[in-house]
């Protein structure tokens, strides 16, 4: 089946997120659709799959114009999502996700659960995809959950496969796989809409590439165009991709993590025995596969954490047992991995977040009010300090677009006397030029004789900034290694497989 | 570092170590010892029979006449072991069993009954098909609460509806009996009547039910505060309708027949089981039937599997074609009418006249049964049935005359209400989507 998207517009109020979009995927094709966050690929794709409606412009499949009023519609026109928010109902079991909207029923509408399964064995066995019906699917692994998402779309009988970002939640091995899939899909004759910002992934699959900035399409490269190329036409200019940094001046111990064990409510160690040390001047990286105890890591070190046994020292002062306002004022900064649920207030303006954890005492509050002029003469330094692209510091954080909201917070944290930065995702959701800026004010801390802790789940950032890299699974330490380290080694390790020579 | 071939090394998977609260053994703890402090202080001399027996069951059984004193103490015994038992294993980090705590709460029970009927007798029968039919607007309340938040819809309003259902029953029951009396006869008429009178009820319920989905659901307000807010429109109404027009009219308006006891045969005949589960009203029937109906549509149908997809994840429900708002409504509505049914035993049953605000909060004890019942329809029938049993028992300790002040039984169900909720439910999970509107952007 060809599909055919002609001159799609779509317009939020003022803005506008598709501006006269048109692309064309063949059957058996893999076309990639590339663009930063906020580009306006995730509109399109709604707008294909019937979830918004288009102000103008036209969705074609083989030559018929359609009018999808909803999912539904396109999803009976043959059209299939891998949504990068799983669609998966976490406490149903795998048929039942598969067939849901879609069931089959025996006497008095009972469901024909076994029908379900029997679909689910039936598409697993085609593409080996070793799936259990009965799983619960909040149990299974982020890799597993996609390919029921896979099934899913199957199921229907779809032959137009739309990938929203389907490589952001997986291991390098879970890509490797996943883009196996794409092209025993593609030999079935299934044409593949894949979006996503990774350029490596883009070339190692696609047939054809558009790529869209600020809502239009502006232009279309060859699989076989370089990294740079494609970043400068997402970017719209050029970028550099990876950062300037020199050897680090090492100085003594500073953060000196023994025996960490972190545990929920219900009893489950997230983070189970991490013994680590970081020395003043040095960027230690945590990478690894999300959930594996960064989030409880991070928050155990500010202490956000309820059952935390072990120890944290910083410049040999205990950390452990401290409320977050004693950790904060022995000069620790933080940059939370969730900038809107954590980082920010987003109904307060720009300088109100900036004081946001100096609340109590400090430069900005005298006798328990604001100092107004303090604070705005401080806002508007950092506000052109740190290029925060806003019409003024009394602008709400959450009208800014991610790079400029994360830039507030890097803002906040690198403002008071450090004495360690953790950062947590520091670029996640952040525009090419933003993420530049960002890893700039990270070295720069680090040069400063910060010790610096970077949690990131993306190669690249960990590559980027580190010193050492020390890689996480399952709440332990798989090694410590230092930055040259090969990605398919570190890959490997994000899996929980030590290699030989690694301690 | 070496880049040679991995060894293979794999990390050992993260251990879970129970973190055991400590409410149920202190939970357990206080009950033991404010019984022993009860028994102490007021000793109760003579005996305790348990009449188990009714006029005309297939046999009789014998009484149980026990010595009051002693029971209750060797019910102390019991209890206070088991609540050691229950310290030593939150101690080494065990929760206690659920089989313990049954025992506990039978063992307590008796023991307190034994005490509180000292030289009486304790009419098992009465005491156990009162509370059935106690529980009977708990129950359906219940139902609609666990199928609205099933959906994803908080159902403040059950309160509402219950009273609205119990309202409308009196008026269409008044109306309606008279002509159906006069053309099918006095006992004919007066079923057909109360038949009638029940789907009003269930109509009322739905109507309030519009209201919750209109703006719960088409209008995304608060969930909590329009159900709020429609309990007391409901009181408002109806107790302005039961002085202005029902009172002064009460022979026309507010005197609606009453469902009487149908004995099934044979299985009423039972000893014990039979008098209580089955020489009931048409409504306790229609509960039973209510009940598996939910249960099986809820978990084994796809109209059950779409609508609690619609309350876990509302958007992949939409992903797929399924109308999430459209889903809501009209479980809201469903809901709504499953409760009004709940509000016709107050009207049509024990009492055949409406008073104002005669549900007392029952919709609220409802909704702790949702909670209580972990949003499973048996479990909240079954929670339902254990606040109906605390009313009952209040009921029937008083006739009787126990040593606790009256005002401490009065308490009684609420106090179960609070125990249940706050400290016994344990780890329990709401459908992930409840009380969030759905709006697509």
């Amino acid at each position: 089946m060809q599909l055919a998207l002609r001159n799609i517009t779509k317009r939020f109020g003022a803005l506008v997120a598709n501006d006269h979009i048109s692309l064309t995927v063949e059957p058996g094709e893999v076309h990639c659709l590339l663009g930063e966050n906020g580009a306006g690929k995730s509109t399109l794709m709604n707008v294909l799959y019937g979830l918004y409606q288009a102000d103008e412009g036209e969705i074609v499949l083989d030559g018929e114009v359609q009018s999808f009023a909803g999912p539904g519609d396109a999803i009976a026109s043959g059209i299939g999502m891998v949504h990068q928010h799983f669609m998966l109902v976490p406490v149903f079991t795998v048929a039942e996700n598969v067939v849901l909207g879609n069931e089959q029923t025996g006497f008095a509408g009972k469901l024909d659960l076994e029908a379900a399964r029997e679909k689910v064995r039936e598409i697993s066995a085609r593409f080996g995809f070793h799936v259990d019906p009965d799983a619960v699917v909040e149990d299974l692994p982020v890799g597993v959950q996609q390919r029921v998402e896979i099934i899913k779309a199957l199921s229907r009988d779809a032959k137009v496969l739309v990938f929203d970002e389907p490589t952001a939640v997986l291991t390098p091995q879970e890509t490797d796989e996943l883009m196996g899939i794409m092209r025993q899909l593609k030999s079935s004759g299934v044409g593949i809409v894949f979006i996503t910002h990774k350029l490596r992934e883009v070339r190692e699959v696609a047939d054809r590439i558009t790529v869209i900035r600020l809502g239009k399409v502006v232009g279309e490269a060859e699989p076989t165009a370089s990294n740079t190329e494609l970043a400068s036409l997402m970017v719209g200019r050029a970028v550099e991709l990876t950062v300037q940094k020199d050897a680090p001046t090492l100085g003594d111990d500073a953060l000196v993590v023994s025996d960490l064990v972190v545990r929920d409510d219900t009893g489950l160690a997230h983070v189970n025995g991490m013994t680590f040390t970081v020395r003043a001047g040095e960027v230690l990286c945590v990478a690894g596969v999300q959930g594996n105890g960064q989030t409880e890591l991070t928050e155990a070190l500010m202490g956000l954490q309820e059952h935390v046994a072990g120890s944290i020292t910083l410049d040999g002062k205990e950390l452990v047992g401290r409320n977050v306002r004693q950790v904060l004022d022995s000069g620790v900064g933080f940059v939370p991995e969730d900038r809107q649920v954590d980082g920010l207030v987003s109904s307060f303006t720009i300088a109100e977040n900036l004081m946001l954890d100096r609340s109590f005492s400090g430069p900005f509050v005298s006798a328990g009010t604001v100092r107004r002029a303090d604070l705005d003469a401080f806002a508007q330094a950092k506000l052109e300090e740190y290029d925060v692209r806003a019409p003024g510091i009394t602008t709400q954080a959450g009208n800014l677009s991610g790079g400029n909201q994360q830039k507030v917070v890097v803002a906040r944290e690198l403002s008071k006397d450090l004495r360690l930065l953790v950062a947590a995702q520091p670029t996640r959701g952040v525009d090419v030029g933003s993420i530049e800026f960002i890893h700039k004010q990270i070295i720069a801390t680090r040069d400063a004789g910060v010790p610096v802790v970077v949690v990131s789940t993306e190669l690249d950032e960990v590559v980027a900034l580190a010193d050492r890299i020390m890689v996480v699974y399952r709440g332990q330490i798989v090694g410590i290694v230092p930055a040259d380290t090969p990605r398919d080694v570190l890959g490997l390790m994000m899996t929980g497989e030590r290699p030989a020579g690694v301690a | 570092m070496s880049t040679t071939a991995p060894a293979s090394a794999p990390v050992a998977s993260p251990d879970r170590v129970e973190i055991v609260p400590r409410k149920v053994p202190v939970i357990l703890t206080v009950i033991t010892v404010a019984l022993a402090l009860a028994v102490a202080l007021g000793a109760q001399d003579g005996d305790t029979t348990f009449r188990l027996a009714t006029g005309k069951d297939l046999f009789q059984l014998p009484d149980v006449v026990v010595p009051a004193e002693l029971t209750a103490w060797i019910g102390i015994v019991v209890m206070a072991l088991v609540s050691v038992d229950s310290w030593r294993r939150q101690l080494t980090g065990h929760r206690t069993p659920m089989w313990e705590t049954a025992l506990y709460a039978v063992v307590g029970l008796l023991a307190f009954l034994a005490w509180a009927a000292a030289d009486g007798t304790i009419p098992m029968v009465g005491l156990l098909s009162g509370s059935l039919a106690l529980a009977v607007p708990l129950v359906f309340g219940a139902l609609g609460g666990v199928l609205g938040e099933r959906a994803g819809v908080v159902n403040i309003a059950i309160e509402g509806q219950l009273l609205f259902g119990a309202f409308a029953a009196a008026i269409v029951g008044s109306l309606a009996a008279p002509p159906l009396v006069s053309a099918l006869g006095e006992s004919a008429g007066d079923f057909t009547g109360a038949i009638v009178a029940s789907a009003g009820a269930a109509f009322a319920g739905m109507l309030v039910a519009v209201l919750l989905a209109v703006f719960a659901v088409r209008y995304f307000v608060e969930q909590v505060i329009v159900g709020v807010v429609l309990n007391v429109l409901v009181i408002g109404v109806t107790s302005f309708m039961f002085s202005q027009v029902l009172a002064p009219n009460a022979a026309t308006l507010n005197s609606p027949p009453r469902f009487r006891a149908i004995d099934i045969p044979i299985l009423g005949d039972i000893p014990l089981i039979g008098p209580v589960l089955f020489r009931q009203t048409l409504l306790v029937y229609a509960l039973y039937v209510a009940v598996a109906l939910v249960t099986f549509a809820l978990w084994r149908t796809r109209w059950g599997l779409r609508l609690r997809a619609v309350g876990e994840h509302p958007k992949a429900a939409d992903t797929v074609g399924i109308k999430v708002n459209r889903t809501r409504f009209r479980t809201v509505l469903l809901a709504g009418a499953i409760a009004g049914l709940g509000g016709a035993s107050y009207t049509l049953v024990a009492v055949s006249q409406f008073n104002r605000e005669m549900t007392g909060g029952a919709g609220y004890i409802a909704l702790a049964a949702v909670i209580f019942g972990k949003w499973d329809p048996i479990r909240a029938t079954l929670a339902a049935l254990l606040f109906g049993f605390a009313s009952q028992l209040q009921g029937t300790l008083s006739v009787i005359g126990s040593p606790v002040p009256s005002q401490f039984m009065l308490m009684l169900p609420y106090v179960v209400t609070l125990f249940a909720v706050a400290g016994l439910v344990g780890h329990s999970r709401p459908p992930a989507a409840s009380g969030q509107p759905y709006k697509l952007g």
